[in-house]
């Protein structure tokens, strides 16, 4: 399929166009318009519609497409581009992503741009093809070896992530770093009536960049140093850029927060879920509302721990056993009550299971809350409270004002029809 | 004694002998008697004297010779270990223009890289390959490579590569001189100044099917690791004579020449 230009309007250097579209589709385009010169890749399933894509466009338009012989393969072309300062990206699903770990490692070490999206799909092992977010750890955790971070963007529908994919290049470049796209399986294969957003970022001058040592000195980009001296210096200014970035470029998204007393905090298509659920369990008189990050990392941990001292509880969703809970868990540091629910393996949870474990959350937390009102003080009374428990401490006022969030009806194709309804619901 | 004659107005002389432009005057971190170095010395003369300096990015390979880019004076990316054929195939799609040379050992080339290189030159990509074929894991301390000659110790076949266990030498070469992407292939040796001038030649016409823009080309050195071997330099030159060339034969393998199809090599290139 086509995208339509000739009904597109330009505005504010973007070229907007309605269209129907395949998320991994919508992605490869996004890419495209944002200038990349180059993908590589190798297929995996439920990605391979981006790889096929680029395999298309890419070459009509006199840019570089190659299928490599393997991830490892695709990952260590991707740095072999990007260190001459090419904008390059690179696509892949969980296993495959696994194969590119190690070249990420010598990417982050030596500052070469690159966007990496993974489509992520059931695991452990060759697990399924079915939608799963079970990579959080690896993407936002370090897939690679090394004291280093990436940021992570997770698009929780087709036009956002057309947004996110102008942006990690805007990041990728500005940071010299491995940016994330953390996609799953429903969003790559559904097809959505999609508001594409194209931007093309501006170029950097980039003076590290390799392109023969004509009349200046040579220019070598590396990871390696034997000096420990010198090896120190160089991840204390790895650490300083990515603190920068975890102070700059935090993004997260809120949904009917302002009278919550209870949040389901989810990504990606946990997210669309969520969504659904907020509604549902509004309806029946829970008050509840949606915080979805945006970053995974940097995490929004910060907004998150505000909003956290103001509630009776937090409800994580997952499409895992239980990833981005952890981090939840250090940003809400006790404020409140941290739940759970997660299904795996390319199941999706259904916003009505949703509803049903919120209501049971709601129950236990209204009993610990009366329980924790019946307790003994403690004997010792000069205990020191925990620290970091900021309840008092807590500016209401400076409580940020959500995002609005706006729906948007996933088309459904295929197989997927039936599972892909109730995360629309 | 006083000379009557007004001296003669010197003969300009004949240079034979000079340190290349592009090979920097650090010493290097090699070893007593290394081959690395003289294969170092070999691309900075052929570069120069091609005038490719200035055009060349050249991709460093994790083994001994990943200090590559303080020798030589060169734009450099760090590859990888293996990885350096993916990595020279990201940088020749994106930069037509350039010149792209890739320098690995046998552990990079014919152990953890065999997918990488064989794929490189069966795309046929306009990379000028050298490949340093030691016999053995330099760097890590004088482990068996795939290119250990059977009956050879080393750290990790401590009573000699036993086919039984671990298999035979492969000839990667050869076997790369196979694809219809690989526009040529040679293996040379640097034990005495007539082999170093052979190998010479060979790494220029390595760099010249580059620049026809033919495929694929790849130069072998049968090199020493005199350290690894457990032998002076000396007697490391005399093994490579007396054991090493026996199994890894000399010569040019394919030159496919001028009329070779050019792949094509996406981009703009
Ligand atoms: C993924 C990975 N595995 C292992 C190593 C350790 N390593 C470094 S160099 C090397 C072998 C190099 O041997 P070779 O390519 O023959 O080069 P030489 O040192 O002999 O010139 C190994 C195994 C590494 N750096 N990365
Ligand atoms: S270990 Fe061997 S290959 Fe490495 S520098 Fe020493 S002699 Fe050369
Ligand atoms: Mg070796």
């Amino acid at each position: 399929m086509t995208v339509m230009h000739g009904t597109s309007e330009r505005r504010a250097g973007a070229r907007r166009a309605r269209v129907l579209m395949k998320g991994n589709e919508a992605i490869a385009e996004a890419a495209i318009q944002a200038g990349c010169d180059a993908y590589f890749g190798y297929p995996i399933t439920p990605q391979a519609e981006l790889l096929e894509w680029m395999a298309r466009r890419m070459p009509e338009l006199g840019r570089t497409f190659v299928q490599a012989e393997s991830e490892l393969a695709a990952i260590n072309m991707a740095l072999g581009a990007g260190a001459t300062g090419a904008r390059v990206m690179v696509s892949s699903s969980s296993p495959g992503i696994s194969l590119m770990a190690e070249g990420m490692s010598y990417m982050a070490g030596s500052e070469i741009p690159v966007v990496l999206v993974n489509v992520m799909r059931g695991g452990p092992g060759l697990g399924s093809i079915q939608p799963s977010q079970s990579d959080y750890f690896q993407a936002v955790k370090g897939h690679g070896h090394g004291d280093y971070r990436t940021p992570v963007l997770a698009p929780a529908s087709i036009s956002e992530a057309v947004d996110l994919v102008a942006h990690a290049f805007e990041l990728a470049e500005r940071y010299r770093t491995p940016v994330f796209i953390l996609a799953d399986g429903t969003l790559g294969q559904a097809m959505e009536p999609v508001e594409l957003r194209f931007r093309t970022p501006e170029r950097r001058a980039n003076d590290w960049a390799l392109t023969g040592a004509d009349g200046r000195p040579p220019r070598v980009v590396k990871s390696l140093d034997l000096l420990p001296e010198n090896l120190e210096r160089h991840n204390l200014a790895l650490q300083a850029k990515f603190q920068e970035i975890a102070r700059r470029e935090v993004r997260w998204a809120g949904q009917q927060l302002e009278d919550a007393e209870f949040a389901i905090v989810a990504y990606g298509t946990a997210a669309r879920v969520a969504r659904t659920a907020v509604a549902r369990g509004r309806s029946r008189g829970i008050k509840v509302g949606l915080f979805r990050p945006i970053t995974l990392w940097p995490f929004p941990e910060r907004e998150l721990a505000r909003l956290a001292a103001r509630l009776r509880g937090i409800l994580v969703v997952e499409l895992s056993a239980g990833q981005m809970v952890e981090d939840v868990r250090l940003a809400v540091e006790g404020r409140c009550p941290v739940a759970f629910h997660g299904r795996m393996g390319g199941m999706i949870p259904t916003p009505d299971e949703v509803v049903e474990v919120l209501r049971s959350f709601q129950a236990r937390v209204g009993r610990r809350a009366r329980r924790k009102a019946l307790l003994p003080l403690p004997a010792e009374s000069k205990v020191e409270p925990p620290s970091g428990n900021g309840h008092g401490a807590v500016d209401r006022a400076g409580w940020a004002p959500v995002e609005p969030v706006e729906p948007s009806e996933p088309v459904l194709a295929g197989g997927h029809r039936r599972r892909l309804r109730e995360v629309a619901r | 004694m006083s000379v009557a004659t007004p001296p003669r107005a010197p003969a300009s002389p004949r240079v034979i002998y000079q340190q290349p432009e592009l090979l920097s005057e650090t010493s290097t971190r090699y070893c007593p008697g290394c081959g690395h170095g003289i294969i170092h010395r070999l691309i900075a003369e052929v570069l120069g004297e091609l005038g490719l300096g200035p055009r060349t990015i050249a991709v460093a390979p994790v083994g001994c010779a990943v200090f590559a880019y303080d020798y030589l004076l060169l734009d450099f990316v760090e590859a990888p270990h293996g990885r350096a054929p993916a990595v020279a195939t990201g940088i020749r799609r994106v930069r037509p223009d350039n010149f792209v040379l890739m320098y690995q050992g046998d552990g990079d080339l014919a152990a953890i890289g065999t997918a990488e290189i064989v794929h490189a030159a069966a795309r046929g990509e306009r990379i000028t390959g050298i490949f340093v074929n030691n016999g053995i894991y330099g760097m890590t301390g004088g482990q068996m490579a795939p290119t250990t000659l059977l009956g050879q110790r080393t750290t990790s076949s401590p009573t000699g590569r036993e086919a039984s266990l671990a298999g035979y030498p492969i000839r990667i070469t050869e076997m790369l001189a196979q694809l219809p992407g690989t526009a040529y292939a040679a293996r040379g040796t640097i034990i005495d100044p007539s082999s170093v001038g052979k190998t010479k030649a060979m790494i220029k016409r390595a760099c010249q099917v580059q620049l026809e823009g033919t495929g694929f080309a790849l130069v072998e050195i049968l090199s020493n690791c005199p350290v690894g071997w457990g032998l002076t330099a000396q007697q490391s030159m005399d093994h490579i004579r007396a054991e090493v060339i026996p199994a890894y034969p000399l010569g040019v393998i394919i030159d496919r020449g001028k009329r070779a199809v050019a792949p094509t090599s996406g981009g703009e290139g």
